[in-house]
């Protein structure tokens, strides 16, 4: 008896088998093997940052903090509870502008995206987090201090690190301590901020934590984005003689303004900011005599963390500086890929509901356990840190000091 | 307060003028590029930009001096700006002039993008040993870069002015800008001075690049931090005029100096676009751009 081939070269017999084996599958798939139907469905996590234009640096050290964490997680599994389901970065640019940003949502919700990390700019990220509400897409602020993110009411925008509004009372209250325990020298602040949210609301509040530390603000100067000369702004702060200098802006003004500083021969006890986009390992290695001695008080890792120095030694051996929004953006892709795992599923409503009750570990970051409370994580705090001899030392809060702070500066 | 900035005006005003220098070079390549072609180079911001760079480079890699750099950077940029003219916007124009437009601002895009990809986002400065010395006036302190750029700045636009006032090439330029039919006729080769014109406007830029460097920074989009500043110039001074970008940015300069001052320097430069919009009413030849 000639044996009956199928015209795709499979026996009838192989195809039976073959059709029973897909059978008993599909029906294993409902009856509590999800992972046999769901395994080749990626996890897609939309990153949207400032890729081109004037915040174009920080903007790519998100991205590349983001797709470190992604590949790690990929590396080590992907998400187990969704069968191994591998981890998709869809890649968005704002171009600073909130409209672009809001717009990219848009783009990403049309192409299946499963939650978002974004934005650095508060005012970016107030406008895309609103824009993802509408489809309850997971909205994770990895850099984003305005408070308002998280203090809309919406149930799908979370921030893993602090807002400014608790970094702002952290910072008074340290400088207060800081100028105590050196005999309080300083009792005038002069503030600069940029001219966006972030400056503007962080300004605002420094006003208000500084008088109730007993300082004395002389002025607050707002500025604009971009601003090519600090000559005007460095005079003022000459003539009015004020003790600290208190910067809250963008990388680029922030140079600019210290360096006029210097150029301007302006005296003073201490150039003190709060969440200077400009203070990171670059400028200290780049304009050592310049950042010596400032101190800012912004996010940064911990590096008593063996898991901090760990990512710091991989990014420097990828030619990067550890600037805050590497490991900013790494946490807040584990931060979302640790709700898919606990959720077990893709559906926005349960991905939210893991995140609200998230008690993910902040493995390299200097914070207390997480716990969500209106979006917010309470566990996180910024700390003050200071270029001291060309290195960054932490040297408050007292728990993760690194060295002592330096202060009045140490004029050369 | 009124007090403390009255008192701050003369530091402001000495300031603007340090400052309008730079403006007036960025606005001098960019004016004698309308002048001769009739068309605005959307690329000059990123054409600032790769000066910027190349002077960066020069100094990092070969420890070369901006100033120094001078030298090397301007005929290099003239070289650049007149083989992309020549064998580059020129043949894909066809001799239209918004086939111009917006093939320069294509070259921006590409510009901008490629020095994000080869050089990265990161914003890069130099120190020089001098950069924090300064001369002392009593009322404000000028750092050596800075003076140095007003001097080189000052300079630059003489001799450009001697170049088209006095020299065949200058008459062969201001030839084909008022009458371009009538210079073929005369046996000027238009396409030529063409490409010698836009070289002239990139090498202005590449003065400019090492002039700035040492007081400013430089990443992928410094150059759209000037261009629309210098945009503005041009339109005050009078298109295709040098001593108007010259006076231009003087003008520019002090305005957001002193708007600076007195109105903030957030709302301070507001002062530029009245500026602009009290032109555009008023003279829109700008102040030394002839009659049409």
């Amino acid at each position: 008896m000639t044996k009956k081939i199928l015209k795709s070269g499979v026996s009838r017999r192989t195809f039976v088998a073959g059709t029973a084996a897909s059978a008993a599958a599909l029906a294993a798939s409902n009856f509590g093997f999800p992972h046999i139907a769901k395994a080749a469905e990626n996890v897609k996590i939309g990153l949207i940052h400032p890729a081109t234009g004037f915040l174009a640096y920080p903007g790519g050290q998100l991205r590349y903090g983001a797709q470190l964490a992604i590949g790690d997680i990929n590396k080590a599994g992907g998400i187990k509870s969704l069968a191994g389901a591998q981890i998709e970065a869809l890649l968005g640019d704002s171009q600073t502008k909130p409209q672009i940003g809001a717009a990219e949502v848009e783009k990403m919700h049309e192409a299946g995206v499963h939650a978002i990390s974004g934005c650095y700019q508060s005012a970016v990220g107030l406008a895309a987090s609103a824009a993802a509400a509408k489809y309850n897409i997971p909205f994770s602020i990895d850099v984003g201090v305005s408070d308002k993110l998280v203090q809309r009411g919406l149930k799908n925008v979370f921030r893993m690190a602090d807002g400014y509004g608790r970094i702002a009372s952290a910072a008074a209250t340290n400088l207060g301590a800081i100028n105590k325990a050196a005999g309080s020298p300083a009792k005038t602040v002069a503030i600069v901020h940029e001219e966006s949210e972030f400056g503007t609301g962080t300004a605002k509040l420094m006003n208000k934590y500084l008088s109730e530390q007993g300082f004395e603000v002389l002025e607050t100067i707002k500025h604009a984005n971009p601003t090519r000369n600090f000559d005007n702004i460095a005079l003022r702060i000459k003539a009015m003689k004020a003790d600290i200098v208190m910067p809250i802006n963008y990388p680029g003004e922030y140079v600019l303004l210290a360096r006029t500083l210097r150029q301007q021969k302006v005296d003073f006890a201490a150039s003190y900011s709060v969440l200077g986009g400009g203070f990171n390992f670059k400028f200290v290695k780049d304009l050592p005599q310049i950042a010596e001695n400032m101190i800012d008080v912004n996010h940064w890792y911990d590096p008593k963390s063996s898991a901090g120095r760990a990512l710091r030694k991989r990014v420097e051996a990828d030619g990067k500086f550890f600037t805050f929004e590497v490991y900013l953006a790494y946490l807040s892709i584990a931060f979302l890929a640790d709700g898919f795992e606990r959720a077990g599923s893709t559906d926005p409503a349960a991905v939210n509901e893991a995140l609200k009750n998230s008690t993910l570990d902040p493995m390299f970051m200097p914070y207390g356990p997480t716990k969500m409370y209106d979006g917010q994580n309470i566990g996180s705090r910024a700390v003050a840190i200071q270029a001291q001899k060309g290195d960054v030392q932490i040297i408050s809060p007292a728990e993760y000091a690194s060295a002592k702070a330096v202060f009045p500066r140490s004029k050369a | 307060m009124l007090a403390m900035n009255i008192s701050m005006m003369p530091a402001a005003v000495l300031n603007g003028l340090m400052f309008g220098a730079i403006y007036a070079l960025v606005a001098l390549g960019l004016t004698l590029i309308y002048g001769v072609l009739h068309i605005i180079n959307f690329a000059h911001g990123a054409m600032l930009m790769l000066a910027l760079y190349a002077t960066f480079y020069l100094f990092k890699f070969a420890g070369i001096d901006p100033y120094l750099a001078l030298i090397i950077v301007i005929p290099g940029s003239y070289i650049f700006g007149y083989a992309l003219y020549r064998w580059g916007i020129g043949k894909l124009s066809h001799g239209k002039d918004q086939n111009i437009l917006l093939i320069t601002l294509g070259l921006s895009i590409i510009f901008e993008n490629a020095a994000q990809f080869f050089f990265t986002a990161d914003q890069q400065t130099i120190s020089l040993s001098y950069s924090y010395d300064s001369f002392d006036l009593g009322f404000v302190y000028l750092s050596y870069p800075k003076v140095i750029s007003f001097v080189a700045s000052l300079v630059i636009c003489l001799m450009l002015w001697w170049l088209m006032a006095t020299t065949d090439l200058g008459k062969a330029i201001r030839a084909v800008a008022k009458e371009r039919q009538g210079a073929r006729l005369v046996g000027i080769n238009v396409e030529n001075i063409y490409a010698i014109t836009y070289g002239i406007g990139i090498a202005c830029l590449g003065a400019a690049g090492c002039l700035l460097l040492p007081s400013f920074y430089v990443d992928p989009y410094t150059g759209n931090i000037f261009v629309i500043v210098a945009f503005t110039i041009v339109v005050l001074g009078g298109m295709g005029s040098i001593v108007g970008a010259l006076v231009g940015g003087f003008i520019i300069g002090i305005t957001e100096s002193l708007g600076g001052l007195f109105l903030g320097e957030s709302l301070g430069q507001i002062g530029i676009s009245l500026i602009f919009i009290l032109i555009l009413v008023f003279r829109p030849t700008g102040l030394f751009g002839a009659k049409q």
